[in-house]
């Protein structure tokens, strides 16, 4: 079932250039630049791009903030801008940069707000409450005013903020910036935890690329407005031709003519101490045999394709 | 719709838990706010001094025309007044929390913003009105009693339309703040003075033209029992309800083409 979809979406915005003294000319710059995409329900899907490549123009255009410019947008088979309260009370929307909390309410107080802007029945409330408060151990400072929050504990109590209304869409816009190692952790736990249950569907946008492969299936990439990928990380290895790689430490250097099949030599070090491998076709196991009987092997390990890399390569590509 | 009053009257209500956590500054915030009435009266009481008249009107004529204005003002100070803080709202992000909640966005904004603080001057504000009556030692008929409850009410809506419709300037123009004032601030301050005092041109545009005039003036006369020097039939006493919903029909237009801008800018 299509929950979110997407038809030759597109946002301008009007820019006024300074021209001389006092002219402006207004010049209209494309944020996003006609993107199509269908979300299913249950999905995860991560939203990645770079900074102004128009990802959060695109989740503010889903959410009813923006008007787009031309192209179809539904969610939840609602038109976002003209159709704003009803949608509201389907979707949840996480801002990592902004919050929708009472700052200087203890935490449980905006919850009680929410509850009542959202007219949501108190058992269902009290319910949704009870399992974040156990899933991101919230019990410790929901008395605490939100101002004096770490950003970590404000976090989850955005996320919180965010489903007490039961949504079928969860956005969440940067929702681990900032965060110590720990927090992002029980943040993305959680999510996992959410978004195995099915029935959520949750869409993030995020620069830490740990997020998506801990939580996201499937990865969209955008740059300049566009969509420039769509898939599984492992599409995007594949298609960027990302390798595992095979690094040796040895005794001695490698005699000159040897070759490993399957596999091409990336690197010597060390005065050929130490030898690195790109595996293509050769599996690791193989390599690793035909490694050990070509020269006396101390150390191995096996390095996995950095998503860091092909993303930093997607994006300089253009 | 009861749910959605019940709704609004929560988010007052975290409002006012707020601002009560700061102690102090709210103690000393309100007493700064009432002062600015005290201020706004002492003027009166100078320009018009006892036994003096300007513009045909005696100090106890002219304090009644600034105690129906100062009730208005204090009334929509208090429950639109920060509406001019949209700018903040906007560069916080708060306009964006807001759009994403199933509630409409300006009532929303004036809940979650509620300048409690500025209570005490709507009393005060009272008292000065309450004085006035008592000066002017009026010829008491239904109508008029009616006349002295509404005038204020009015008075409210259509300073709360100026707010709103200097605000909604801030949604194009991101440095309207000064100009808004001229009509807000400016307004209380061409209400509470009897309309003739001012230059011809000046309360044609102000009085008449913005209907500032039908605030406090005209309720004035015809509380009094006067007639117009400036040549207004008497019933012009009870066109301030009307004037106020045009004034606020025309504010809600605005506010739903900011929004609109808004939306399709994205500032």
């Amino acid at each position: 079932m299509t929950v979110i979809e997407m038809r030759d979406l597109r946002k301008d915005f009007a820019v006024r250039v300074r021209v001389g003294r006092f002219r402006r000319r207004k010049r209209t710059v494309p944020a996003v630049d006609g993107i199509d995409l269908t979300v299913d329900r249950g999905e995860m899907v991560g939203y990645i791009g770079p900074n102004g490549a128009g990802k959060s123009t695109t989740l503010k255009m889903l959410t009813g903030i923006l008007t787009p410019s031309a192209g179809a947008v539904t969610v939840c088979g609602l038109t976002p801008v003209p159709q704003r309260t009803r949608l509201a009370r389907r979707i949840g929307v996480v801002f990592g940069q902004r919050s929708q909390l009472w700052w200087d309410l203890p935490l449980h107080e905006s919850f009680t707000l929410l509850r009542h802007i959202y007219r949501v029945p108190p058992a269902d409330h009290a319910a949704r409450l009870a399992r974040c408060r156990s899933l991101l151990d919230l019990d410790p400072f929901l008395d605490t005013p939100v101002r004096q929050l770490s950003l970590g504990q404000r976090m989850r109590g955005e996320i919180t903020a965010a489903l007490l209304h039961g949504p079928e869409v969860l956005f969440l816009d940067e929702p681990t910036i900032g965060l110590d190692v720990v927090s992002k952790q029980a943040v993305r736990g959680f999510l996992a935890e959410l978004g195995a249950t099915g029935d959520v569907t949750l869409m993030l946008t995020t620069h830490d690329l740990a997020d998506i492969e801990r939580l996201c299936r499937r990865l969209v990439v955008i740059d300049h407005g566009h969509v420039v990928h769509d898939g599984t990380i492992e599409d995007l290895h594949a298609r960027y031709g990302s390798r595992r790689r095979l690094v040796a430490d040895l005794d001695a250097p490698l005699p000159a003519s040897f070759a490993l099949a399957g596999a091409t030599l990336a690197a010597t070090e060390a005065d050929g101490h130490r030898v690195s491998f790109t595996l293509e076709s050769a599996t690791a196991a193989e390599a690793v045999a035909a490694l050990m009987t070509a020269a006396p092997v101390r150390d191995l390990s096996l390095v996995e394709p950095d998503i860091e890399d092909v993303v930093a390569r997607l994006y300089t590509a253009r | 719709m009861g749910d959605q009053a019940r709704a609004y009257a929560h988010l007052i209500g975290g409002q006012f838990r707020s601002m009560v956590s700061y102690r102090l500054s709210f103690l000393v915030e309100m007493i700064s706010h009432s002062l600015t009435v005290v201020l706004d009266i002492s003027t009166v009481l100078v320009l018009f001094g006892a036994g003096r008249r300007v513009g045909g009107f005696t100090l106890e004529e002219a304090l009644l025309v600034a105690g129906l204005s100062s009730v208005g003002f204090a009334l929509a100070d208090l429950l639109v007044g920060n509406v001019d803080h949209l700018k903040t709202y906007v560069r916080s992000g708060l306009m964006d929390v807001i759009l994403v909640r199933p509630l409409g966005s300006l009532w929303q904004l004036l809940c979650m913003d509620l300048p409690f603080r500025k209570v005490l001057r709507v009393v005060l504000a009272g008292v000065v009105l309450a004085i006035a009556v008592r000066l002017n030692d009026l010829d008491w008929t239904p109508a008029r009693v009616v006349l002295l409850v509404v005038t204020p009410l009015a008075g409210l809506v259509f300073f709360g339309a100026i707010f709103v419709l200097s605000a909604s300037l801030a949604f194009w123009w991101v440095d309207s703040g000064e100009i808004g004032s001229a009509f807000t601030y400016g307004g209380r301050d061409f209400t509470t003075y009897p309309v003739p005092v001012y230059a011809a041109w000046f309360r044609a545009v102000f009085a008449y033209a913005l209907g500032f005039g039908f605030v406090a003036y005209q309720p004035a006369l015809t509380l009094l029992g006067r007639t117009d020097p400036l040549g207004l039939p008497a019933w012009a006493g009870y066109l301030s309800p009307l004037v106020a919903l045009v004034a606020a029909a025309v504010a809600a237009l605005a506010w739903r083409a900011g929004i609109r801008h808004y939306r399709s800018t994205g500032s």
